[in-house]
């Protein structure tokens, strides 16, 4: 595969405080690549560098083997579709799509194919001569990624594109921007702060968090194999606990010595151990590896998610099997579905359940996108 | 609350408002519109209305004698140099208002105090002010002299008028501008660079068209008082210019009080029609493009 954008080694900071700190990313032609991390952890100032937007303080820009660290964005073949669109509201739909054609001076028979074919791409024939500003939201996104594809760029960045619709219209538009990025073939640099979204849509997920790189992969590779911590507990639930690699295949923790397929630790080194919620099966107590309280049954459906105190550290299991509060129980835990990661900085700071509840859970949505406007608020400021 | 006490509460708290609209703004226009009609016994007439088209008088300047329709000149006269003061305006605040909008917060609120300032000071003390600066022996002269550069005469001239207009209303013409401007959201120059534009087409695909507004309600607040101001033309020009403005004072000091209404009445007219006419083209320049 070809590397189309190369970052190397880039940093930049906002009034002396860091928003990238080092960052190295390739970006591979016709893929679909997506910056997640909560907010404030650089990826849109990332996607910003890459259109032009930002210059970073150290570090080069790579675009196709061309150095465009000072390149102005109007003479980048990139893209970017904006947060909440940032269409020209003096404009109807179709002079919203055919702006760059126009600058380009194309002639009025090129214009009018190439708007008609974007328009029908995303869907929106006969929408031609309706003003924006009357336009759903989800049509307004399909104006805002019409406008941006017209000129068929190199790449395309999406700035948390679904961000403002609402979720059945979000997973619509998750589909639709794959097959529209399978059509085109062009490259998509996606932004968002919401894993599923990024593990549904993505060839390759790039973890952000604090200015740094946590992790590049596939979307398997991400949930199967996290490199530390924060990326097991950043993407879906994690029990994470301290272990002690015996030996190769070997770990212990919670008291028990376990099977396992890691290997290449040295021995008795301390490790993170992630195990999945739904990777852990209720026993009878006597059979089981470790033995627990049930504290809280929540039912969702599909299974039950459930909180066990196993001396005093808090797991969440999922399971389709009724068990009932203060119910003592077993877990069983396969060798395969034992993760075992090297100690980070973010070791001890994730993956225990004891302040765990649905309530929080919600809370701690809502601050994360509320921190999302401040983060795009402070990026213009500067 | 139900919606009926609602409604009256609203009614209510709008009667003070209402109150004062008919009084001070309704009641008189419409004593405007009756002397405008009426002779000096108040029985209805058009001949006040006549007057202002077809009155003639002689202009001799010493060369030429010319007989000219009084009013119309008058009127022609105030008509240019209120546009050309626009015009001027327009040119010199729009980047300010752009450059403005762009700048720091704390940038905007010193120049929007150095913009207001000269709004507290009283209008006759800056006209004043310019007469001193203007003369053949004032400030102006001082200086050009100073230089070794030659005097120059400038009072009395329609230059003194403009600058004098200029000076007064560049307020109304930058902070309406400035306001929309400031108003405009900073993703939309981004998504026109992105899109392929360099700065100047930003300019002129972008913020101008979504500046319209402001432009618009900046012309009519320069354009509307400067052609019907008469204090800044007496000072400034001498008395030499005549204005509409003037004109209508001359009368109204002269107890000619129904002509100066009718005066004032067809102002009132033309200055509608212009502006209706502005907006139509404004809204239509607005979908097209």
């Amino acid at each position: 595969m070809k590397k189309i954008i190369e970052l190397k080694n880039i940093s930049k900071s906002f009034d002396g405080e860091v928003v990238l700190d080092h960052i190295n990313l390739d970006i591979y032609d016709n893929e679909f690549i997506t910056l997640l991390g909560p907010s404030g952890c650089g990826k849109t100032t990332t996607l910003r560098i890459i259109g032009g937007f930002e210059t970073p303080d150290t570090g080069d820009v790579i675009f196709m083997g061309e150095n465009i660290n000072d390149m102005p964005p109007y003479k980048r073949n990139v893209n970017t579709v904006f947060q909440r669109y940032a269409l020209f509201p003096h404009l109807n739909v179709y002079e919203n799509v055919a702006f760059s054609l126009r600058e380009k001076k194309c002639s009025k028979d090129e214009i009018h194919q190439k708007v008609t074919e974007m328009l029908e791409l995303v869907a929106l024939k006969g929408f031609e001569k309706r003003s924006v500003s009357s336009l759903s939201g989800g049509q307004q996104q399909r104006v805002a990624i019409a406008r941006a594809l017209v000129n068929r760029p190199k790449v395309l960045l999406l700035d948390e594109p679904l961000a403002a619709l609402d979720l059945k219209l979000r997973k619509d538009m998750q589909k639709e921007l794959k097959n529209i990025q399978k059509a085109t073939g062009i490259t998509f640099v996606f932004v968002t702060h919401d894993q599923e979204e990024a593990l549904s849509m993505s060839d390759t997920v790039v973890v952000m968090s604090e200015g740094r790189i946590q992790q590049i992969g596939t979307p398997i590779d991400i949930y199967n194999e996290p490199e530390n911590a924060f990326v097991a507990d950043f993407i879906g639930e994690s029990n994470i606990v301290d272990g002690i690699m015996l030996e190769d295949r070997k770990v212990s923790f919670s008291g028990h010595v376990f099977d396992c397929v890691d290997a290449g630790f040295a021995k008795r080194e301390a490790v993170d151990v992630v195990v999945r919620p739904e990777d852990v099966d209720v026993v009878p107590e006597e059979k089981g590896m470790l033995r627990g309280v049930v504290t809280s049954v929540t039912f969702l459906g599909v299974h039950y998610e459930i909180i066990v105190d196993i001396n005093g550290f808090k797991w969440m299991i999922q399971t389709t099997d009724f068990v009932d509060v203060d119910e003592h129980i077993g877990l069983y835990i396969e060798p395969d579905a034992i993760h075992i990661m090297k100690k980070s900085e973010y070791s001890g700071m994730f993956g225990d359940y004891s302040t765990f509840s649905d309530e929080m859970e919600e809370i701690g949505g809502v601050e994360i996108e509320e921190l999302g406007e401040i983060e795009t608020e402070s990026e213009q400021a500067t | 609350m139900n919606k009926k006490t609602n409604a009256l509460v609203q009614r209510l708290t709008l009667t003070p408002y209402s109150v004062w609209a008919v009084l001070f703004i309704v009641v008189p226009l419409i004593f405007v519109a009756y002397y405008a009609f009426t002779d000096s016994s108040f029985s209805f007439t058009f001949d006040n209305i006549s007057r202002f088209f077809t009155a003639t008088s002689v202009i001799d300047d010493g060369e030429t004698v010319r007989e000219v329709h009084t009013y119309l000149v008058i009127f022609w006269r105030s008509l240019k140099l209120a546009v050309i003061s626009t015009l001027i305006c327009l040119l010199m605040g729009y980047p300010l208002a752009y450059i403005m909008s762009r700048a720091s917060a704390r940038t905007q609120n010193v120049l929007l105090t150095l913009i207001m300032i000269p709004m507290w000071m009283n209008f006759l003390i800056r006209t004043y002010a310019w007469m001193t600066i203007l003369q053949d022996t004032g400030i102006l002269n001082g200086f050009l002299a100073a230089l070794g550069l030659g005097r120059i005469h400038i009072i009395g001239t329609e230059s003194a008028v403009i600058i004098g207009m200029v000076y007064d209303y560049f307020p109304y013409m930058v902070l309406p501008i400035y306001s929309v401007m400031a108003k405009l959201d900073v993703k939309l120059l981004e998504a026109a660079r992105d899109l392929g534009c360099p700065s100047v087409s930003v300019l002129r695909r972008v913020i101008w068209p979504l500046s319209i507004p402001g432009v618009l309600s900046g012309v009519t607040m320069v354009l509307i008082p400067s052609i019907s101001t008469f204090y800044i033309s007496q000072k400034l020009g001498n008395g030499k210019f005549f204005l509409i403005g003037d004109a209508i004072e001359g009368q109204y000091t002269a107890n000619n009080l129904h002509f100066a209404a009718a005066i004032a009445f067809i102002l009132m007219v033309i200055l509608l029609a212009c502006m209706a006419l502005m907006q139509k083209l404004a809204n239509r320049k607005l979908i097209v493009a």
